[in-house]
């Protein structure tokens, strides 16, 4: 059978969006789902990490102090640091620090054997860290300069007359629409895809070694579950990199509120 | 045949976004092969770039799913 023979013949049932739900106690809305138990799991791990390394600290770093303080160091001077400028960027440190570690210990458990699952790719937990930052930057911005003040602030500056209704008007998505959406979907989607795509790798694989009856497509096999480790690897990447895209975003939105003027 | 003509539709919508990527990590791999020392400013100012290009992509793959 040739490989579109293979897929038409509907032998083959490639992953979906049902491939991420999965109840464990119940079912319907209120289920207790594995990405719940995972996301319980990922808070206590960060807690007991970064406890026992700050409480055990040592003017000579131990391993696990100097990967603790590697992290936050990252954060605070990286980002935080660099965005929000040395005067102001100390109270945003914990946040931004707490939204990285968890985002990326999370993402991670996307490619640890028997976890496998990251929890950003169900949309319900980026859109609750997005809603954080979302109602952060608007309260740091507006309790600056006022409710008006503040909707007056979102107005760019040297804008001519005539323009100044439409671009304003689009100012105002910027700010409520497309900064919270894409902040949540980007990470969603992210995690999403790159699942999926693992997914797609591995039961491709899977069935062509273990379903088909000739040897040209079980030999196949190998070179799927080839790209299947390779993209374990490109999938690491993606997860450390969304988790700093996240939190850069996050605080060049909270730097825009902090901004004198636009 | 079958299948979600949504997946072509992506795959094409996809490729702005992809040149757009590479642009900036261009023009950010030239920044720092000309001026080493400015990769620390470079580079959050690259993966903004980068972020914001992507989210079109991010639109687009959305998309492919809640019309499907």
């Amino acid at each position: 059978m040739s490989p579109l023979a293979l897929v038409a013949s509907g032998s083959f049932e490639p992953p979906s969006a049902y491939d991420f739900w999965h109840p464990l106690v119940g079912d319907g809305p209120f289920a207790l789902t594995r990405p719940m138990i995972l996301i319980a799991f990922s808070v206590l791990v960060l807690a007991v990490f970064f406890l026992v390394t700050s409480n055990r600290r040592a003017m000579v770093p131990g391993k696990l102090q100097f990967a603790a303080e590697g992290v936050y160091g990252f954060v605070r001077n990286g980002v935080a640091l660099d965005i929000l400028g040395r005067r102001e960027f100390r109270p945003y440190v914990p946040m931004l620090f707490t939204m990285f570690t968890l985002i990326l210990v999370n993402n991670v458990f996307g490619i640890i054997p028997f976890i496998q699952y990251p929890t950003f790719s169900r949309i319900a937990f980026p859109i609750a860290l997005t809603l954080i930052v979302f109602v952060v930057y608007h309260a740091i911005g507006i309790r600056r300069r006022g409710l008006g003040g503040y909707f007056k602030s979102l107005m760019p500056a040297g804008v001519p007359i005539i323009l100044a209704p439409l671009v304003y008007l689009l100012e105002l998505a910027t700010y409520f629409i497309t900064r919270p959406l894409t902040l949540a979907l980007r990470l969603f989607a992210n995690m999403f895809a790159g699942h999926m795509m693992l997914l797609v790798f591995a039961l491709g694989g899977e069935y062509l070694l273990l379903h088909t009856d000739s040897v040209v497509l079980q030999a196949a096999s190998i070179g799927s579950f080839l790209m299947f480790i390779l993209m374990t690897f490109f999938e690491l990447l993606v997860q450390a990199l969304q988790a700093y895209v996240f939190v850069l975003l996050a605080a060049f939105y909270i730097a825009g509120s902090l901004e004198d003027a636009h | 045949m079958e299948g979600s003509l949504n997946a072509v539709g992506y795959g094409l919508a996809a490729i702005g976004p992809a040149i757009a990527v590479g642009l900036i990590f261009a023009a950010y791999i030239n920044g720092v092969a000309r001026q080493p020392e400015s990769r620390g400013l470079l580079q959050p100012i690259a993966i903004l770039g980068f972020a914001l290009a992507e989210a079109l992509a991010i639109l687009g793959f959305v998309l492919a799913f809640v019309l499907g």
